[in-house]
């Protein structure tokens, strides 16, 4: 017999698992399958991490109503999913003369747009607010409702509350086809066997247009993945207060210099076509871009506070806009299409796409009940996901009481970030467990710090281990084929 | 084992430099020494390093790492140092308080009179020296997969390129090889060896272990696993030189790219630290620009060789101990003074006996209740009188004083506190 669901979701990025939340709170049951060994592990994963105000997207465009709806919705969802949100506004700033008028057309934009709380400010205001600002800057563009998150935390955050509310989330599942009866989806065949379903929904990210393809839909549509790098700043070294974007280009929005929640300076990304749709690889050239781009914004970074590197992969698709007399051809494609019943259909969902995800998840809910789908809402819907203790932001007598109550929280295994073992553990036996060490990593942050895990790597491989009752050799870093160690030493005596 | 609530020498960390560090702090006097490691051995980086040639200087023998620190560490045990395992410091603070935090005693602070910095360095990793690539398994320093192979008895690969020719880089090509894997390369930026000629010798000639000076890695492949790194030449400037990549098929990338001195909570402390050496800047006592902080071995900056970090160890601990030795008996000079009776305060808190030999001390205090009534001020050593004072009455918004005389000192001399009462004649 066939495991049946209502919805089948494809994909656990920010989307997905937004999209998970937000069925949850209806009867009905819902499969959330991912590819990866852990959910967040796409384009979700690396980027920039702003809440965008909303002043960059095209005026009637999808992607500019979805940042405005989305946005507001930020404040609620932090504290019933209890992720860290800070609303610190944002900056694009200009340097020289020329680039003023660039600013005008972002205030027009984000005027059109709907964006509350923009202010132009002069250059003597800058230089006051950012003290590590290019003294050559010529004036910015403020945006009060900008904000930044942790997007591992709010993607494992969202997940995690919809299993709570009865979420099926399957790891190291991909999708392969479609179970089609005559033009309508009864299921799909995934690597781990074939599950039956009434609708499927699309959130692969960079594999959604493959994913509509097989269901005839779109051929035309095609993603391409476009390289954002970044770099990591030791926090010990230098603060940037600020979220700093230069003046946009045809590029987008351009390098920026911002700062993360847990402090660290982080400065990219630059814009380059990649080849391959799992290509992460960071070049000599694209990081050198990076830095010279942020050199513009902020003269006195220094290489040696350097302590990490990454790239994104944004989703670029060629979606064409829907408003009538918008020739935009890189539109988010949000849609029940016609041609196949069962099918919600999303693609392209590139930046301002965490900025969206909630908003995004409310459009697919209303797109259902349009569709006539009758969404019932559940009596015990819970929405608020709860926290675990995170030892390094607690005062000195909420860690005394957390170690009184569980010894384990009081031995620090990531030396840099102060996660402990405790932490570590409870992560493992989460709703939605971390078995691989960068699942760990995107959720405690342990291994991030300056030293780049080099002390706690060989640790947390153990506790892995002993939690799962596993070999050490079957520990991995993020799934299948990355195993840390081959074979044990030859054993003296044996 | 119970805390002690003040020490009068903690060192932090217990590699070589630190427990010469409680050694001689031990033999210079100090009583109560307490070393504090994360780890769960006390040794330090030589507890990985199994490797011989430690001790040449100051033993005159070639021994293993663990040989090495295990004369110390009898050393420590048979002195009486107390020792804390698997307690990691979280933060120091500049009047020499310590958090530190571990399973059994759960989040504890300890007061030193004085502090020895010996927390060692940390490797750098790749990111620091901006290596391109992917994100693979199979990149580590060359310091953590020692640790796997010597300490936990695993082996992280079979095809390994080691970058960078210092000594951690060149004992582990060999240490590798020993347990059967290839070592397809030790690759230089530089145009020299930056290790000891010596390991050169024993490490890569004599297993046949290609070095090639002047080139780095350009960048890693492979996506899940390391599966080649792009090795390439470069000229004095560093610039690849064009058409001298090669692909080298490995399944591991060791880093032996440099040590940095690991000054966290060094700066916590408020340490000053150089920027040259990353470590802290200290006088010929090594003591820090804190008082009472002092500071010994790679945290201050990187040696080669262990038997110097031994003997700046002895040197800090020494000069600890006897910082802490002065502000122990400073402290056993003064007498707190307490509150008793229908008093609400005193100030001075605590006064130092030797100045009562020469000067009076005027003590001014605040009552809890107004008395309208004559009343006595009376100081006492426990039940002993030491003086009093009387007055028509006392309400808390006059402040009431009370004048020990050059007389009281005998009576003081004796005391552990002073209290002072205040009630109806
Ligand atoms: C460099 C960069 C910077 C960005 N900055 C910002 C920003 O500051 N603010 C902002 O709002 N947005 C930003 N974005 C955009 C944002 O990150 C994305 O829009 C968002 O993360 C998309 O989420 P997603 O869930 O659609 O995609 P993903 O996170 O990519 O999720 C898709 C998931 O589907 C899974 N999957 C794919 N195929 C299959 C299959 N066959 N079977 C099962 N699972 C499958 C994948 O493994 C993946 O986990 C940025 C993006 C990039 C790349
Ligand atoms: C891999 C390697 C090979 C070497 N080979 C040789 C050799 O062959 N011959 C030779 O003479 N020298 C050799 N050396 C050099 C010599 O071993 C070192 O210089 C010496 O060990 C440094 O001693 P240390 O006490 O300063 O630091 P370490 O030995 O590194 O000890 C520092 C200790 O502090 C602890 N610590 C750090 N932070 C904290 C905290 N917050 N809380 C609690 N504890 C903390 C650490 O866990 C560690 O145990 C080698 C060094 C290395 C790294």
């Amino acid at each position: 017999m066939l495991e049946k669901y209502d919805f089948i979701i494809i994909g656990g990025g920010v989307v997905g698992s937004m999209i998970a939340r937000w069925l949850s709170r209806y009867e009905a049951s819902v499969l959330l399958i991912e590819k990866e060994a852990d959910i967040c592990m796409g384009a979700s994963s690396a980027n920039t991490a702003i809440v965008h105000a909303g002043y960059d997207p095209l005026p009637g465009s999808l992607k500019a109503r979805m940042n405005i709806v989305g946005n507001p919705m930020w404040d609620q969802l932090s504290g019933e999913l209890s992720f860290p949100f800070e609303r610190r506004g944002d900056y694009v700033v200009a340097v020289g003369e020329e680039e003023l008028p660039g600013l005008d057309t972002l205030m027009e934009q984000g005027k059109v747009n709907g964006v509350p709380g923009m202010k132009m400010l002069s250059k003597a205001e800058v230089l006051a607010r950012e003290k590590n600002i290019n003294p050559d800057v010529s004036g910015a563009l403020w945006a009060s409702t900008g904000g930044i998150c942790d997007p591992f935390a709010v993607t494992i955050a969202a997940a995690e509350n919809a299993v709570m509310n009865g979420v099926k989330v399957l790891l190291n599942t991909s999708f392969e086809d479609f179970i089609m009866e005559g033009t309508r989806i009864v299921g799909i065949k995934t690597n781990r066997g074939d599950f039956g379903c009434r609708w499927v929904i699309n959130s692969a990210g960079m594999y959604s247009d493959e994913i509509m393809h097989k269901a005839g839909i779109r051929p035309e549509f095609v993603i391409k993945p476009r390289r954002g790098e970044y770099f990591v700043f030791d926090r010990a070294d230098l603060t940037i207060d600020n979220v700093l974007f230069p003046v946009p280009s045809l590029k987008g929005k351009g390098i920026l210099v911002t700062t993360t929640l847990h402090g660290n300076t982080i400065i990219g990304p630059n814009s380059v076509f990649g080849e391959e749709k799992e290509d992460r690889s960071t070049t000599h050239e694209g990081l050198e871009e990076i830095w010279q781009g942020a050199k513009n914004l902020v003269p006195c970074l220094n290489q040696k506070h350097i302590i990490a590197m990454f790239v994104g992969l944004r989703p670029y698709g060629n979606g064409p806009c829907k408003s009538p007399g918008i020739d935009y051809q890189h539109d988010y494609i949000i849609e029940i299409p016609t041609e196949v019943q069962g099918f919600v259909n999303l693609g392209g969902i590139e930046s301002p796409g965490l900025t969206s995800s909630p908003a995004i998840a409310q459009e697919v809910v209303d797109l259902l009940k349009d569709a006539g789908e009758k969404l019932k809402e559940k009596k015990e819907w819970d929405p608020v996901r709860r926290a675990r203790p995170r030892f390094r932001d607690m005062s000195h007598k909420e860690r005394k009481l957390l170690i009184e109550k569980d010894p384990r929280y009081g031995r620090v295994i990531c030396r840099c970030e102060n996660v402990t073992e405790g932490e570590i553990a409870a992560e493992i036996h989460a709703p939605i467990p971390a078995t691989t060490y960068d699942a760990l990593k995107r959720r405690t942050w342990l291994g991030t710090g300056r030293c780049q895990g080099g002390f706690d790597m060989p640790r947390v491989v153990k506790i892995i281990a002993d939690e799962l009752g596993v070999s050490p050799l079957e520990v991995t870093k993020k799934g299948q084929g990355s195993n840390f160690l081959l074979r044990p030493t030859k054993q003296v005596g044996a | 084992m119970v805390l002690k609530n003040i020490y009068d020498v903690v060192v932090i960390g217990s590699g070589p430099g630190g427990l010469a560090a409680a050694v001689a702090a031990k033999k210079e006097g100090a009583e109560d020494v307490l070393v504090i490691e994360r780890d769960m051995e006390l040794g330090g980086i030589l507890i990985q390093c199994i490797h011989n040639g430690f001790g040449v200087e100051i033993f005159k023998e070639d021994l293993p790492g663990p040989s090495y620190a295990q004369r110390f560490i009898k050393e420590v045990f048979s002195l009486g140092v107390e020792i804390l395992l698997d307690t990691m410091v979280l933060d120091i603070t500049p009047q020499r308080k310590i958090y530190a935090s571990n399973k059994r005693l759960g989040f504890v602070e300890i007061e030193a009179r004085s502090i020895v910095l010996a927390m060692g360095c940390r490797e750098r990793s790749r990111p620091q020296i901006r290596i391109p690539g992917t994100r693979p398994v199979g990149v580590y320093t060359a310091g953590t997969a020692q640790r796997w192979v010597n300490v936990e008895g695993y082996m992280p690969g079979n095809r390994v390129v080691i970058l960078g020719s210092g000594d951690i880089g060149m004992i582990m090509a060999r240490r590798l090889t020993f347990e059967g894997a290839k070592v397809e390369r030790v690759l230089e930026v530089m145009p020299y060896l930056t290790g000891l000629t010596r390991n050169y010798v024993q490490c890569l000639l004599d297993f046949d272990i290609q070095l090639q000076l002047r080139h780095t890695v350009k960048r890693v492949l492979g996506n899940n696993c390391v599966e080649a790194v792009e090795a390439v030449q470069v000229d004095e400037k560093w610039n690849p030189v064009p058409g001298s990549e090669e692909i080298i098929p490995c399944d591991t990338l060791l880093l032996s790219v440099g040590l940095i001195p690991e000054n966290e909570l060094s700066r916590k402390a408020g340490v000053k630290l150089d920027p040259i050496t990353s470590g802290p800047y200290v006088d010929d006592n090594f003591q820090t620009n804190v008082p009472g902080i002092f500071a010994a071995g790679n945290v201050v900056h990187v040696y080669d060789l262990v038997d110097w970090v031994t003997e700046a160890g002895f040197q800090a601990g020494k000069c600890a101990a006897k910082y802490a030795i002065v502000t122990h008996r400073k402290e056993s000079n003064y007498v707190p003074l307490i509150a008793g009776d229908n008093v609400r305060y005193i100030v001075p808190q605590k006064l130092d006996k030797r100045n009562l030999e020469e000067n009076e001390i005027r003590l001014q205090m605040r009552v809890t209740q107004p008395i309208e009534q004559p009343v006595w001020i009376e100081v006492h050593d426990k039940e002993n009188l030491v003086a009093r004072k009387a007055e028509r009455y006392v309400r808390p918004g006059e402040m009431v004083t009370v004048v020990l005389k050059q007389k009281n000192y005998k009576d003081v001399e004796k005391a552990e506190n002073l209290t002072i009462n205040i009630a109806p004649r």
